[in-house]
């Protein structure tokens, strides 16, 4: 019996042993070959998807890519409280989560001089439904309807829900609504809110768990969650919000994660997000180019009537002012949060 | 039979041996040179890894002053996700202290095929990852669910969580105890008549007492500090499903780190309390003994 | 382990009624979901495709799987490793030795068990991170780097997991006495020689016993390491933190497959356990 205790101890030890060793062997980057992405949770399948072309590029040949995502706000500070250590490039969800790296002085200031002013990708605010549209959702307008049960990610945690909040603003002004019209219509669809999930991705999948009937989200990740294969449909209401994603180079980073964002702004990268469902954020044709999941793959993309974007709004730093306290401060929207979920 | 995998509260009543011990010497020496060295090598080290780090969100959450401090915990959504907290883990609690006797009573007290299979079963949740636990959980009572019941985003899901995290805690400690109680007396109270349940109530339970009340704390600081499991169970919905340490992940990525700084001192005042608790409970039981 | 008080107890109605419902609850609550795991695990990802084990490898066979496996394992084994020798010494020394602050320390070093995972974390990053932390700037001076590196993780997980040899020992140490120990030393042996004959012996299973037990929770654990790692892919990503990666990035087949991995882990884990538990009894 002891001898039997024995080699099972032994054997735990020696395969332990064994696996410390062996990666110690692999796993650490040794050559500038690696690009460290950190990014929010949405565009990790966009990413990979123009890795692998990027790697049948020139520059991008036997590059490997170590991607670490997750909410836009608490990767960001992540990078800060690194100072950047293994970070090559960055990506967020809106734009205040890069600016802090600018002025963390990760970040060059000129990362938005560029021709898309340092835009990597672009989508729309969308309303997903259940497959089908049992409840024959239209509009923002229908999120008020008794029947609805709305999924969406926290503004307190998610960059992307920032999105869609103003979304529903700029809907109710593009009514003709005043501001308080615009706050009463955004609390009456934030009581009719079940579940505030961490972020973009985490709504989606408490979605996918039978969880609320109506998902706020981006038209990309409703595409890519239907190529997944889930039972969802989405409506791109009429009116609705750009999304626009900043990606840039930290300062320190190797030269070859420049030629990646050189590579992802061409017309490879962008159609490998196209294919992924987001909109092309250059002038790239992209006529002819099916996209699974979309409504009509081979128009995947339908132009919205009334776009509004954060420049109509005055930008970031003007809407985060208003709108999005930190640290705990209320402001406009934390107030209507609070007084709408309020029991 | 006994494995506690759990590790006992306390004075750890002696897995399985003889009970009436005579405690050998207890006496203690005096630091030596080398023995204080070791003791300062390892007080470094334990101030290192957990008393700084843990002054350090002290620190932060008395950055923001007292006023600050209270706001968040006043703020009517950590309010709620702390009462949620403590109310789930409280019913857990309890649930165990009644189901966890029972489970260690018939592990001890009956004899069937398979029973030793069961005695491994109880240290399962504990060997567990708990972020396994969770999806395991989630395969059964999940949006795939073969019985059709779907938990996610429900107080019966954390419930359920919860009471899969902390199965072991009562058993464990309840186990041993039983093993050692004195059949003299319980033979003695049945040949004057008792009957079973009177014997039970009498003589058995005051010295369970004890040691459930030992395994209960142990359960209700697992529960109240509980994180893997809940993630993909728990939708974080504010005031219905949101409990303190998703909380705390929350406010950390929606980066108020004051906030969750403030969060994670009030679950440290309930950790430290517990212990405080398990400390007197186990002296008193040491006491006895 | 036949013990008489076992063949006393008398079956009546509610002797088997408390069986049933035993049996029946923990097969609800724990074995049934364990085998839906199993289940999903062998299950063909899609309808025509390969199930069964072979298909369980392949997803096995990523590189980024097994690199998650491999830096859980090297994580685990240095958390362990720390935590055998600290908790040795400092049991040696609760229990052994008279010294100022010695019962205040002795609860003290119960704290990690009631911590929730996420303030570990949380404090890790408040005390080493780089840009934030108290000492960030100091170590990053010396060229240290502990939040969102390895030894960051292994701090981590070795904070969760200290208590567990700990808790181990102490009793046993409390039960021995010091009879043998004062005996040796009068005898002429030095204090090694002492631990080394007489006490390490004694405390044998229970070192063992504390380490298995600390590698089980070493390889699971989950909430301080997703707070302090950077979780990227290749890059700090342990095997729990690819479990949620892959559970919410529609990759559950290998989500499954991997936490099928450690629920193996643990359950042989606890057959070690069972199996000293009897060569301790014997």
């Amino acid at each position: 019996m002891k001898r039997v205790i024995k080699a099972a101890a032994l054997a735990m030890t020696g395969a332990l042993a064994l696996s410390a060793c062996a990666s110690t062997d692999g796993g650490s980057d040794d050559s500038g070959k690696t690009i460290n992405i950190v990014g929010f949770a949405v565009p990790e399948a966009a990413n990979k998807a123009a890795a692998e072309e990027f790697n049948k590029t020139e520059a991008g040949k036997d590059v490997t890519f170590s991607g670490s995502y997750g909410a836009s706000g608490d990767q960001s500070r992540k990078v800060v409280d690194t100072k950047g250590k293994d970070t090559d490039y960055v990506v967020f969800s809106l734009e205040p989560d890069m600016t802090r790296l600018v002025d963390a002085g990760l970040v060059d200031e000129s990362w938005n001089q560029g021709e898309t002013k340092g835009i990597v990708s672009s989508s729309v605010a969308v309303i997903a439904t259940q497959a089908g549209n049992p409840l024959g959702i239209k509009d923002w307008s229908d999120l008020t309807r008794d029947d609805v049960k709305i999924v969406t990610p926290d503004p307190a945690s998610s960059g992307s829900a920032k999105w869609n909040v103003l979304a529903l603003y700029t809907y109710a002004k593009s009514t003709g609504a005043t501001e308080a019209e615009a706050d009463a219509f955004l609390k009456k669809v934030f009581s009719r809110v079940t579940t505030w999930a961490a972020s973009g991705r985490e709504a989606t999948e408490a979605f996918k768990k039978g969880v609320g009937n109506v998902l706020l989200t981006y038209e990309n990740e409703a595409i890519l969650a239907k190529q997944n294969g889930e039972d969802l449909d989405y409506v791109v209401p009429n009116h609705t919000f750009k999304i626009e994603n900043p990606g840039a180079v930290l300062k320190d980073a190797a030269p070859v994660a420049t030629d990646w964002l050189d590579f992802l702004l061409s017309d490879e990268g962008q159609l490998a997000f196209v294919s992924k469902g987001f909109r092309p954020v250059t002038g790239v044709d992209i006529a002819g180019v099916e996209v699974q999941g979309a409504n009509d793959p081979a128009n995947p993309f339908p132009a919205v009537a009334d776009l509004s974007t954060a420049a109509d709004l005055g930008g970031w730093s003007a809407i985060n002012k208003e709108w999005f306290g930190k640290d705990g401060e209320k402001l406009r929207f934390d107030k209507l949060y609070a007084e709408a979920t309020k029991q | 039979m006994t494995d506690t995998l759990v590790p006992p509260a306390g004075p750890a009543p002696s897995r399985g041996r003889p009970s009436g011990r005579v405690k050998a010497s207890s006496g203690r020496f005096p630091l030596t040179a080398s023995s204080g060295i070791g003791l300062g090598v390892a007080l470094v080290w334990f101030s290192v890894l957990v008393l700084i780090p843990l002054a350090a969100v002290i620190g932060a959450a008395a950055a923001g002053g007292w006023g600050a401090f209270w706001d968040t915990l006043t703020d009517a959504q950590t309010f709620a996700a702390l009462r949620l907290t403590v109310v789930e883990a409280l019913l857990v609690t309890l649930a165990n202290a009644v189901i966890g006797t029972i489970v260690a009573w018939v592990l001890v007290r009956d004899q069937f095929f398979g029973k030793r299979l069961l005695d491994v079963v109880i240290d399962i949740p504990f060997a567990l990852p708990t972020i396994v636990a969770g999806l395991i959980l989630l395969s059964l009572w999940g949006p795939d669910s073969p019985v059709g019941v779907n938990i996610v985003n429900t107080r019966q899901g954390i419930f359920l969580a919860l009471l899969f995290v902390t199965l072991p805690f009562v058993v464990r400690t309840v186990q041993p105890v039983l093993i050692e109680l004195d059949a003299d007396v319980e033979e003695a109270a049945a040949s004057l008549g008792a009957s079973r349940f009177t014997t039970f109530r009498r003589i058995i339970l005051p010295s369970l007492v004890p040691a459930i009340a030992a395994g209960s704390s142990l359960g209700f600081a697992r529960a109240i500090s509980e994180f893997g499991s809940l993630v993909l169970i728990s939708g974080n919905t504010p005031y219905e499903t949101e409990v303190a340490s998703l909380k705390i992940l929350k406010f950390l990525e929606g980066d108020n780190q004051d906030g969750a700084a403030a969060v994670a001192v009030l679950l440290l005042i309930v950790a430290v309390l517990t212990i405080v608790a398990l400390d007197v409970i186990s002296r008193r039981v040491a006491r006895r003994g | 382990m036949a013990d008489t008080r076992e063949i006393r107890a008398r079956k009546g109605p509610v002797t088997y009624l408390l069986r049933i419902f035993v049996i029946t609850y923990l097969a609800v609550l724990v074995i049934w979901p364990l085998y839906e795991v199993g289940k999903q695990t062998f299950a063909p990802t899609k309808e025509g495709a390969e199930g069964g084990i072979s298909a369980f490898l392949e997803r096995l066979s990523d590189p980024s799987v097994s690199y998650a496996f491999n830096l859980t394992g090297t994580v685990a084994f240095w958390a362990v490793l720390i935590n055998t020798l600290f908790g040795v010494g400092i049991s040696l020394l609760i229990v052994r030795y008279q010294f100022p602050g010695r019962r205040i320390l002795s609860v003290l070093v119960d704290l990690p068990m009631s911590v929730s995972p996420v303030v570990v974390g949380l404090a890790l990053v408040l005390a080493y991170s780089t840009g934030k932390g108290w000492f960030g700037e100091a170590l990053e001076g010396v060229g240290i780097f502990i939040i969102g590196t390895t030894p960051g993780l292994i701090m981590a997980t070795a904070f969760v997991s200290l208590p567990l040899v700990i808790r181990e020992i102490v009793p046993v140490l409390e039960e021995i006495g010091t009879d043998a120990e004062m005996a040796a030393s009068s005898l002429g042996a030095s204090g090694w020689q002492t631990f080394r004959r007489i006490t390490l012996p004694s405390i044998k299973w229970a070192v063992i016993y504390g380490v298995v037990l600390s590698m089980a929770r070493s390889l699971g654990e989950f909430g301080a390491v997703k707070i302090v790692s950077p979780g990227a892919e290749l890059r700090g990503e342990t095997a729990t933190l690819l479990i949620q990666n892959r559970y919410t990035n529609y990759e559950e087949p290998t989500a499954y497959a991997a936490a099928f991995v450690l629920v193996l882990a643990s359950v042989l884990a606890l057959v070690v356990v069972s199996l000293i538990r009897k060569e301790d009894h014997s």
